[in-house]
């Protein structure tokens, strides 16, 4: 099956190693190697609106949401190792926070939002910090009970709406505020977690991924430092909920959908686990194409599953290391 | 304050299920020692090491640290009064290069305290500490990611994750198993050194004859207890001791 008779071979391009450290800024053509992967990807999500009608335009908010749960999943398993399936919890608690601010209080959707950010990340935290003592999948399954457990408790009282939601919220302006306020949101934080998990506190983080007992010992507490990493993966979270809440107008218990925890898990495993920008990217890739195969009512999902597990047998890297490799490395065959 | 022994453990009892792995050691540490734990494997020593620095809480017994009770103190808090430890097993940040590796300890609250807050860039302190514990043979070393370290290296990266605490104890768990002879020469000089710089050493070890050149004074375990106490070779010559380690017999 395998050609045994010859191997690939790879090798960094002269490029790569001419732009690390100081001398990236010996020209042009260096800096330009460093700048372009990311320039890429900001002045493409900007311009992508430009280039779509009204349906696929709201398909790249929602795109949006989906690419800052998969961040912070990715920021939490990745980078402190929490697998955290609570996504649709930090959505909920953000949605309802700020859906009922502006039901109740009238506050305008862009003074909610900002509050029911933080303080939908606080409460989240707050109830996820019991539960920080737990590793591995311990972590993972309480973490993923909690959105269940808050919806039927929504459903049982009767409050906020009970089971029909909250209509007629207030929303942003107009629709180009609604998709750059996200694009905007979604493009600062990639690069605010890329630059966190090299400062100091972002490798405090990685030493508890790697070896928690090293860390206990090196005097640092480690609860604390995992508060912060909860913390700030459910401030994105919530940003996205109180966002959503806002874009429909409406909020109900779909917000604790179960779409929220798992389509960031796999929006990961396609982009790349631990490389931050990947998820992101498989979020704007997943949502789409989970929109486009809605013509096929339920076998949507069944060919959904195809693609995941195609990646996670073929390309279990991702697509970003994959794209990673092509572009700093070149490749060649040689006979064994 | 200074006669006082430095740590002073009282009658620590652990039992794991029907397992006494420490049944009632007592021992006291004075400022400047080096103290060796011996004896055969199972004899309790990693877990007298976990109870002493707050990783397994005792069901009975005390731990005194510069005259403080902190039996059942969590980890992280022991560390940074100055008891600090090193893991049998070495596991690195592994995902970290080898000088990032002591960014964490650098950012406890007891290393921000004795600097004053003024830690400067913290990755030239930990390139420092670095060199001073051994990797300045190769200037490459410090750079290259942890997990792809050789053994000696990793030892001295735990010493160093240690040392870049500023403690005044380090409980050094096997910190020469799995050395060849010549990295455990080397390896002497760099304890003797910081021992001298006043850092007070406990040494759990197998090998006698390379910790017999450093240690003091040894305590001999066996099941759980506290056997012999005493300087090396006169306790070696404990006929408790012998019986410990060669059998009945031979004793």
């Amino acid at each position: 099956m395998v050609d045994e008779t010859r191997r690939k071979k790879r090798l960094d391009r002269s490029i790569k190693v001419r732009t690390e450290g100081l001398y990236a800024l010996s020209s042009w053509t260096e800096m330009l190697y460093l700048i372009l992967p990311r320039a890429l990807l900001i002045v493409g999500l900007l311009t992508l609106p430009l280039l779509l009608d009204m349906y696929w335009q709201r398909v790249l908010c929602a795109a949006g949401i989906y690419a800052l749960l998969a961040l912070g999943f990715d920021l939490l398993a990745e980078y402190v190792g929490l697998v955290c399936l609570g996504g649709a919890f930090f959505i909920g608690s953000g949605g309802y926070i700020s859906g009922l601010l502006n039901a109740h209080l009238g506050w305008s959707a862009l003074f909610c939002i900002p509050i029911a950010t933080l303080g939908g990340a606080i409460f989240s935290t707050l109830v996820l910090i019991p539960a920080l003592r737990l590793r591995g999948i311990y972590f993972a399954i309480i973490s993923f009970m909690f959105p269940m457990f808050a919806r039927y408790i929504i459903i049982a009282l009767s409050i906020f709406g009970g089971t029909e939601g909250i209509s007629a919220l207030g929303t942003l302006p107009n629709v180009w505020t609604e998709i750059y306020l996200i694009l905007v949101v979604v493009i600062i934080a990639l690069f605010a977690i890329r630059r966190l998990v090299n400062e100091d506190i972002g490798l405090i983080l990685r030493g508890i991924k790697d070896n928690d007992q090293a860390v206990k010992a090196s005097g640092i507490n480690i609860t604390s430092y995992k508060i912060k990493a909860v913390f700030i993966a459910s401030l994105l979270g919530s940003f996205g909920g109180a966002y959503l809440s806002h874009l429909y107008g409406w909020l109900g218990i779909s917000l604790f959908a179960m779409d929220f925890s798992i389509l960031p898990i796999a929006a990961s495993v396609m982009g790349g686990m631990g490389t931050l920008a990947g998820p992101v990217l498989g979020a704007f890739a997943l949502t789409p194409l989970s929109e486009a195969l809605r013509g096929f009512g339920q076998l949507r999902v069944v060919i959904y599953c195809f693609i995941l597990i195609g990646f996670i047998v073929y390309k279990p890297e991702g697509l970003l290391n994959y794209f990673q490799r092509k572009y700093h490395q070149f490749e060649l065959w040689e006979t064994v | 304050m200074e006669q006082g022994p430095l740590l002073k453990v009282e009658n620590l009892s652990k039992a794991f299920g029907g397992v006494q792995a420490v049944l009632n050691v007592s021992f006291a540490l004075k400022k400047g020692d080096i103290l060796g734990i011996i004896g055969p494997n199972g004899s309790g020593k990693t877990t007298l090491a976990n109870l002493t620095t707050g990783f397994v809480k005792p069901d009975r017994g005390t731990v005194r640290f510069k005259a403080r009770d902190i039996t059942g103190a969590p980890p992280h808090k022991i560390a940074n009064l100055g008891l600090t430890r090193t893991f049998q097993v070495m596991r690195p940040y592994h995902s970290l290069s080898a000088y990032k590796n002591l960014i964490v300890p650098l950012n406890s609250p007891r290393v921000r305290q004795t600097r004053g807050g003024k830690l400067g860039d913290t990755d030239a302190v930990a390139i420092d500490i670095l060199e001073e514990i051994g990797f300045e043979r190769d200037a490459r070393v410090p750079y290259k990611i942890a997990g792809s370290l050789p053994l000696g290296y990793l030892k001295r990266l735990e010493l160093g994750r240690c040392f870049a605490l500023n403690p005044e104890v380090i409980i050094c768990d096997e910190i020469f198993s799995g050395l060849s002879m010549s990295e455990i020469t080397s390896m002497i000089p760099l304890l003797e050194r910081i021992q001298m710089d006043g850092v007070t050493l406990v040494m759990i070890e197998h090998r006698l004859r390379e910790l017999f050149r450093l240690a003091d004074r040894v305590i001999v375990m066996n099941f759980g207890q506290k056997i012999a106490e005493g300087i090396p070779l006169e306790v070696m010559e404990d006929p408790e001791v012998k019986k410990a380690y060669l059998g009945r017999e031979r004793a």
